[in-house]
């Protein structure tokens, strides 16, 4: 057996799974605040990481600066699609909902190519230094930064939720829009809030993706990963999520591992994800964490 | 209490001074079809705990909700009268909104936030406020419903009477000027209905909430209240003070359930002569 190339795999699925928690975290908090299922997740990632990328090499903005103005964009960005596109549909089915962000993820994703093409487009270096060397194990920086953004993304949004009073109006959003509302929240601006926050945390994670990877329209594809790990978790549970997401980025390379070491089928890295999540909503159809409403008997 | 009566004798005598709340003969429908509430009038003196009592169906919740806007979320609309709260028109304004104008509403079935802790639910109470008092509030809260304070779980776990105190200590986290109660008693046993109603009371007298009560429990909310409200199909039948309620003979029979030992039969049971008071 391979130990040392099955440690690496798996210092990989921690890294790409805490992003993938980011990612579904995200997509979590809109279904957690308005109940809309995002398809329109990955295409953030997408444009967090376009505009960052052509801020650095267009305009040659050093990235300490480049990545703030993302983040303040995305976070208008998310605003603009909740008050011009998605308000008017207040009231409507969520159903109807759901497909405008289908609509969303297909206009945004053909956008994108058209400004910026197809192809796969290097990010501008950030560090000096290519790899570290932790434990006898070489581990990329950018590794390490999406570690370290992943896990400051996730205390910030434990925060949020438990201690910031804008956290809380949105889990009483959440829980009841009516009882929100009586409370003296303005539901629509907690509804603007959630898709404002999604994108922003979207978007650094797409800039994380894309540091390693160079950027390109198959970046969206984490916004489809991003299904299994928040289902997995719970569809409205962000601690879930998170550790949905974990889950699913180890499985992925473990299920590659197998697959390179022993099985030879060649796409078992695609699909385990998928099957787990089966397995998983057989026995537990709420997700790990996903709540069932408290009932007083 | 005997002023409460003379002013309800003589509604011009009211309007000099200016009700904290003045409902004037609005009409509610829902869903542009339902005729609900079909010119109500009521009002409410700065100050006072006033009661609105009545029959299911009779839209005393109905009420509630157009005076604190959460009609909108329901799909309700005032379409005739006016609301007016401390001088300023208020119908047709969005429920936030009211409450930052000083009206808070406890729902019907306390409506507190299962999975959140009481400290979370009293604190959101608190949303509307932009001060660093609010852990102030939150003590003074658990002193008037001192069992609140040990109970650390969440709130969803709490009992009836315990999650009708939160509701009603989340109003006050507001600091609203006054307080839409909506059933408080529902669900609640009759001990227990004594000691919130007891401290529906100090809240009034301590605070100077103004409390407008929707009840079932008509003998509770009279013990209470300075004037009540009797409302049938969408109307006010009958209004005086509450001692004046309580000795309605009609009031007895219908809502208090005392009309005598007198009575041996239904036979001679008589239908309730409705009153008009407004037009």
């Amino acid at each position: 057996m391979n130990t040392q190339l099955l440690i690496q795999l798996l210092v990989n699925g921690l890294v790409v799974g805490t992003l993938y928690g980011v990612v579904a975290m995200s997509f979590v908090l809109i279904y957690k605040a308005t109940q809309v299922v995002n398809f329109a997740q990955g295409e953030l990632l997408l444009i967090g990481a376009w505009v960052c990328w052509w801020l650095l090499t267009k305009y040659q903005v050093p990235f300490y600066l480049g990545m703030p103005i993302t983040l303040v964009f995305m976070f208008v960005f998310g605003i603009a699609i909740q008050v011009v596109i998605l308000r008017p549909m207040i009231g409507e089915p969520i159903i109807s909902v759901i497909m405008v962000t289908i609509a969303l993820s297909t206009v945004f994703s053909a956008l994108m190519k058209w400004i910026f093409g197809v192809n796969l487009q290097p990010f501008p270096r950030i560090f000096t230094t290519q790899n570290v060397n932790i434990l006898g194990l070489q581990v990329q920086t950018v590794y390490l930064m999406s570690l370290a953004v992943s896990l400051a993304m996730m205390v910030g949004m434990a925060w949020f939720f438990r201690l910031s009073k804008y956290g809380l109006a949105m889990r009483a959003t959440a829980f009841n829009q009516q009882v929100a509302q009586s409370l003296g929240i303005s539901v629509k601006s907690v509804f603007a809030m959630a898709w404002a926050i999604s994108a922003t945390v979207s978007a650094v994670a797409g800039v994380v993706v894309a540091v390693v990877n160079g950027v390109s329209a198959g970046l969206s594809a984490y916004g489809v990963k991003v299904f299994p790990a928040a289902i997995l978790g719970g569809l409205d549970s962000v601690g879930g999520a998170v550790l949905g997401g974990i889950i699913i980025g180890l499985l992925e390379n473990f299920a590659h591992f197998l697959d390179s070491e022993y099985l030879h089928w060649g796409n078992l890295y695609e699909i385990a994800p998928f099957y787990a999540l089966i397995i998983i909503l057989m026995i537990k159809p709420y997700g790990l964490f996903g709540t069932k409403d408290i009932e007083r008997v | 209490m005997t002023q409460a009566a003379e002013a309800a004798r003589a509604p011009s005598a009211v309007t000099a001074t200016a009700p904290l709340l003045d409902v004037r003969n609005i009409e509610v429908v829902y869903d542009n079809v339902i005729l609900v509430l079909r010119g109500l009038s009521l009002e409410v003196p700065n100050g006072a705990i006033v009661a609105l009592l009545g029959a299911n169906g009779a839209g005393k919740s109905t009420t509630l909700k157009a005076i604190s806007g959460l009609l909108k979320t329901e799909d309700g609309e005032v379409t005739r009268g006016e609301i007016v709260f401390n001088g300023e028109r208020i119908n047709g304004i969005d429920p936030d909104k009211i409450v930052r104008r000083g009206i808070f509403q406890v729902m019907e079935g306390r409506r507190i936030i299962a999975d959140m802790t009481s400290i979370e639910n009293l604190k959101l109470g608190a949303f509307t406020r932009g001060d660093n008092e609010v852990g102030a509030d939150i003590d003074m809260v658990f002193n008037y419903f001192p069992r609140l304070k040990e109970r650390t779980g969440l709130a969803g776990y709490l009992s009836g009477g315990e999650q009708q105190m939160l509701a009603i200590g989340r109003a006050l986290m507001a600091r609203p000027k006054m307080i839409l109660m909506d059933e408080p008693s529902m669900g609640l046993s009759p001990l227990l209905v004594k000691e919130v109603f007891a401290i529906i009371k100090e809240i009034n007298r301590d605070l100077g909430v103004t409390i407008l009560l929707v009840e079932q429990n008509a003998r509770a909310a009279l013990s209470v209240a300075s004037h009540g409200y009797i409302m049938e199909q969408g109307k006010v039948v009958l209004d005086g003070s509450a001692d004046e309620l309580r000795d309605n003979e009609d009031v007895k029979e219908f809502y208090l359930g005392g009309a005598g030992d007198q009575r041996k039969s239904f036979k001679n049971l008589k239908s309730f002569k409705r009153r008009k008071r407004w037009l």
